[in-house]
């Protein structure tokens, strides 16, 4: 198969969901004839029909609501929430609601309900089409959370999650949209708790997920030109973590930095830093750097925009500091 | 010196402040005649009438995305939600709103606002009545966000809060409000950013807030007869965080326990030992510790309650841990 | 009502300019000058000149995303709208909110919530302020009809009804979130008839015809000046363009858009000026030239302007607090 992009990837993945699985329905807003806002569900109205691929009003949390109706009721469902931002509008249903509704009923709710999303800036959207939230998902007892960097975890991580008998949030970023990457033909599923390391290396163990893992690359094949031999990991989902890998990687390297692009306080950084502190307080060589966006909003303006969200020479500044502390 | 409880030093900072200023207003469900369903604002409705002490219908996102209007055109709104679980009902109004309006408007407006809410668990509430949701609110921009952990602390902060020019996020915890204390007559503030030792020790640093410092100070004198010495820090805000209070006393402890009520998976706990851990690498003789709740809802069940939230008995191993640790 | 010429040039050059503008805009993104998307309103001028021509200076206004009608009509300056719209430190949000949240304290307009639906209760909330503070003012909220269907909605308008709180809601009903039709998204046909859940008065009004949005909006902000309380206006009107610039998709009948190009509010404005004897072809002239000279200085001012430096991405977080 030639390479696809990122969209394609996921729209396919979609349509072989729903061949399977006649159950399968999918809401959101402006998901039918228009697509989706960024092209991921084209076409799956004119083949799959209305009762399975329902647009619905400026609503999110009647979305979720209904989704987590829907799928405790034997429905499994994909909901659309177009924007990370807008997840806001619906958290009582998705923090009150969806996470907690197995615990709540003692075990016996099944919840087959997958939220996509997405995130990230980098477009001048300003302050509230532009965040990264994962961190508040993290911190909710009862949500998987997956961010695939690529076409190819895109389509298996998409597959695993819609069989999921629990609630996940999948979060796409919308720089990733377009990039291609290589799929191979028929079907393939990749677990939960399984991260992938995207570049092998001895010196520092860099850490990252979704576009971040984008730059991350980048930063480190600059780096290589220094002589700095940098291991970049994309954890590809954070909940469930696959910390083996990492503790097996900082045994290797000692030196850990951590990026993602949401705020820095508070954010995904600050409880990986702590579990690798706690489980291996001895290995490290230095303190682990997290390098995250600015505690501020997301600015509408070129140079502010860009002084607000991590960049690739902060990666590789965050790298070098790991590397010189004695 | 004086007693009373956390509620009553509550309400007359409510009702000091609102004499003060005419513009300070207060809205909430059944705060009116009703008082409160903690009792705080009982009484303040027959002193200033129900233009300035206004019940609402269960409207969580008028309450707050109200208080954001009326804050930028000349009024101080001080809004009650509930408990603090119902927060995720206006989300949008607390983190995007009032966190960001001012900052994505090139600083035009002021939002001189405060929400008040009670947290945590109070035996057997349940999943939705029960949480402690701050992490959520420090990972947001343009909040403030404050924990009182006794009378003094609620009176002096909140008076600080209700003068502050920005929104500020009021967290009481519900264990707290029949809690006496000292509280002086004369009017005084507590400033923002600046945490309070409440026992001092050379042996380990704990980190906490809210109600959680009064397990630890139980925990404390449990194992000061082990001759385990503890400095108990009440960082009192979450933002804006006294982070040199805290590093002064890991220099000289080496050792940190960080002890909060929120579940442990991204909560506040992993920013600040993140931080310790940037900051203070050095003078760390052990990983930093954390204490929290386990990451499930908050039961209904009282005997599971108490075994998901953190106790006097888990803060006592894990100073023990953290103290026979030796790298 | 007797209306002064004065008010009628006003909305006439009010509406062209708002035009013209959004004209310049649509020349300028593919220069690659611009960040963001555009969200223009051609087609709605009459809707929001009208309407903020029932407003006076002290009143407030919480504009919609759609186009730049509403910053115009509270008297914005062009050039300070195009320093917004260039993400230029001199303008009003100084690079920080871009052209969604064109804004402006002094003169009552408090800025934009791009989650939708933000905008009912904090529109409640400045009508409280003013019941309050008895200052007489009132607010306005101009909204599309997607964002009406958030529960913000609902709490918004039921406590400022019940408070009686000075506010006009007005919906600029352009029939399209973005591709939900308001039909598909609604079991009601008008989004008026909701007022009656909230026992206020709710209006339809034909949003092409700017007299008559000037008309009932003052109606509605009147009755809110006596304390009577808030209103509902829907006006129907049309966007000449897609939801954003650069929008991949086509939802509407080319047919519907055409048959609504020729219901064009300002050509309809200028003709009753014309039949009044207020305006003719060299004063129409003359107005249309006053404004591409406004706006040839406005992109002037703002690609001569300054962008932010980096380190501005720190300020205006927090105001610095009163402690005594």
């Amino acid at each position: 198969m030639p390479d696809v992009t990122f969209v394609e990837s996921l729209r396919m993945t979609l349509k072989e969901e729903m061949e399977r699985d006649p159950s399968l329905m999918l809401i959101g807003e402006d998901i039918g004839r228009y697509g989706g806002i960024f092209g991921v569900t084209k076409g799956l109205l004119e083949e799959f029909g209305p009762h399975r691929v329902r647009s619905t009003p400026i609503s999110e949390s009647a979305i979720i609501g209904s989704a987590l109706g829907a799928a405790m009721t034997g429905i499994r469902t994909v909901a659309e929430i177009m924007y990370v931002d807008f997840t806001t509008c619906a958290m009582d249903q998705i923090v009150n609601q969806v996470a907690k509704m197995r615990y709540m009923s003692g075990g016996k709710a099944k919840i087959p309900l997958v939220i996509r999303t997405q995130e990230g800036g980098g477009r001048g959207n300003a302050a509230q089409h532009s965040q990264s939230l994962e961190a508040l998902f993290l911190h909710i007892p009862g949500l998987k959370i997956v961010m695939p960097s690529t076409p190819y975890d895109a389509r298996g991580l998409l597959k695993t999650a819609i069989r999921e008998e629990n609630p996940v949030m999948f979060i796409e970023h919308k720089l990733l949209y377009a990039t291609k990457g290589f799929i191979p033909d028929g079907e393939f599923l990749i677990p939960f708790g399984q991260a992938d390391v995207k570049r092998k290396g001895k010196d520092v163990t860099v850490i990252a997920i979704s576009y971040m893992v984008t730059k991350a690359l980048r930063a480190a094949e600059r780096l290589a030109e220094e002589g700095v031999d940098v291991e970049v990991i994309d954890l590809r989902t954070l909940l469930p973590l696959d910390f083996e890998t990492l503790l097996q990687s900082i045994h290797k390297t000692n030196r850990v930095v951590i990026v993602h692009e949401g705020c820095k306080r508070g954010g995904i950084g600050a409880e990986i830093a702590c579990n690798i502190m706690e489980e291996a307080f001895d290995f490290l060589d230095a303190p682990i750097q997290r390098v995250g966006a600015l505690n501020v909003p997301i600015p509408y303006s070129e140079p502010l925009e860009n002084a607000v969200i991590p960049s690739e020479e902060e990666i590789a500044t965050a790298v070098k500091k790991v590397l010189y502390r004695t | 010196m004086r007693e009373i409880t956390f509620s009553e030093a509550i309400r007359e900072a409510l009702r000091e402040e609102m004499k003060r200023d005419e513009t300070v207003f207060l809205m909430g469900e059944d705060i009116g005649r009703f008082g409160g369903v903690f009792g705080v604002t009982k009484g303040l409705v027959d002193e200033f009438g129900e233009e300035r002490i206004r019940d609402t219908p269960i409207s969580e996102t008028a309450l707050v995305g109200g208080a954001v209007g009326a804050s930028i055109t000349g009024t101080r709104p001080v809004v009650e939600i509930m408990f603090a679980d119902f927060l995720a009902i206006c989300m949008d109004e607390v983190h995007h709103k009032a966190g960001k309006w001012r900052y994505s408007h090139g600083g035009q407006f002021k939002l001189p606002l405060v929400i008040r809410t009670a947290m945590g668990h109070v035996f057997g509430a349940g999943p939705e009545h029960s949480e402690c949701p701050e992490a959520f609110y420090l990972h947001s921009t343009g909040l403030k966000i404050v924990l009182p952990s006794t009378p003094y602390d609620a009176k002096g902060l909140l008076k600080t809060a209700i003068r502050d020019d920005n929104p500020i996020l009021f967290f009481e915890h519900k264990l707290l409000y029949n809690m006496k204390g000292p509280v002086p007559e004369k009017e005084y503030l507590i400033p923002f950013g600046k945490a309070d030792i409440k026992r001092n020790g050379k042996d380990v640093t704990i980190v906490t807030y809210s109600f959680m410092t009064h397990e630890i100070l139980e925990a404390s004198e449990i194992l000061s007869k082990d001759g385990i010495e503890a400095e108990v820090i009440d960082l009192r805000t979450l933002s804006p965080m006294d982070r040199g209070t805290v590093v002064d006393s890991v220099k000289k402890t080496n050792r940190v326990v960080i002890v909060e009520e929120g579940n442990l998976t991204g909560g506040v706990g992993a920013e600040i030992a993140a931080w310790i851990m940037e900051e203070a690498f050095d003078f760390l003789d052990a990983p930093v510790r954390r204490v929290a709740s386990k990451n499930v809802p908050i039961p209904f069940n009282p005997i599971m309650e108490g075994f998901v939230i953190p106790n006097t008995g888990d803060i006592i191993r894990a100073i023990k841990e953290v103290i026979q640790i030796d790298h | 009502m007797k209306i002064s010429e004065e008010k009628l040039l006003w909305i006439y050059t009010k509406m062209l300019t708002q035009r013209m503008l959004e004209e310049k805009i649509l020349e300028l993104i593919p220069t690659g000058k611009l960040t963001g998307h555009f969200h223009l309103g051609i087609g709605e001028e009459a809707t929001f000149i009208g309407a903020c021509a029932a407003l006076e200076d002290k009143d407030y206004l919480l504009p919609t995303h759609r186009g730049l009608g509403c910053v115009i009509g509270k008297g914005i300056s062009l050039n300070k709208i195009m320093a917004d719209i260039y993400g230029k430190a001199t303008g009003t949000t100084k690079g920080k909110g871009g052209v969604l949240r064109i804004c402006d304290a002094s003169l009552g307009v408090l800025g934009l919530s791009a989650t939708l639906g933000g905008i009912f209760p904090i529109a409640m909330g400045a009508a409280l302020s003013s019941k309050l503070l008895k200052d007489a003012r009132i607010t306005l909220a101009i909204f599309g009809d997607g964002q009406s269907n958030r529960g913000t909605f609902h709490e918004a308008l039921n406590l400022a009804s019940v408070w009686e709180l000075p506010v006009v809601y007005l919906c600029e009903n352009n029939h399209y979130a973005i591709s939900m039709p308001q039909r598909k998204a609604m079991a009601i046909k008008n989004i008026a008839d909701r007022a009656k859940g909230y026992g206020i008065p709710g209006k339809v009004v034909d949003g092409n015809d700017a007299l008559a949005v000037y008309k009932i909006t003052l109606e509605a902000v009147n009755r809110a000046r006596e304390g009577k309380g808030p209103s509902l206006i829907e006006a129907k009107t049309y966007r000449w363009r897609p939801h954003y610039e650069g929008e991949g998709a086509t939802y509407r009948d080319t047919k519907e858009v055409v048959a609504w190009k020729k219901r064009c509010p300002i050509r309809r404005f200028r003709k009753s000026l014309i039949d009044l004897k207020l305006l003719d072809p060299l004063q129409d002239e003359k107005i249309k030239e006053r404004i591409a000279q406004e706006i040839d200085e406005a992109v002037k001012f703002a690609e001569e302007s300054p962008m932010p430096r980096p380190e501005d991405a720190l300020d205006d977080l927090f105001s610095s607090s009163i402690m005594e």
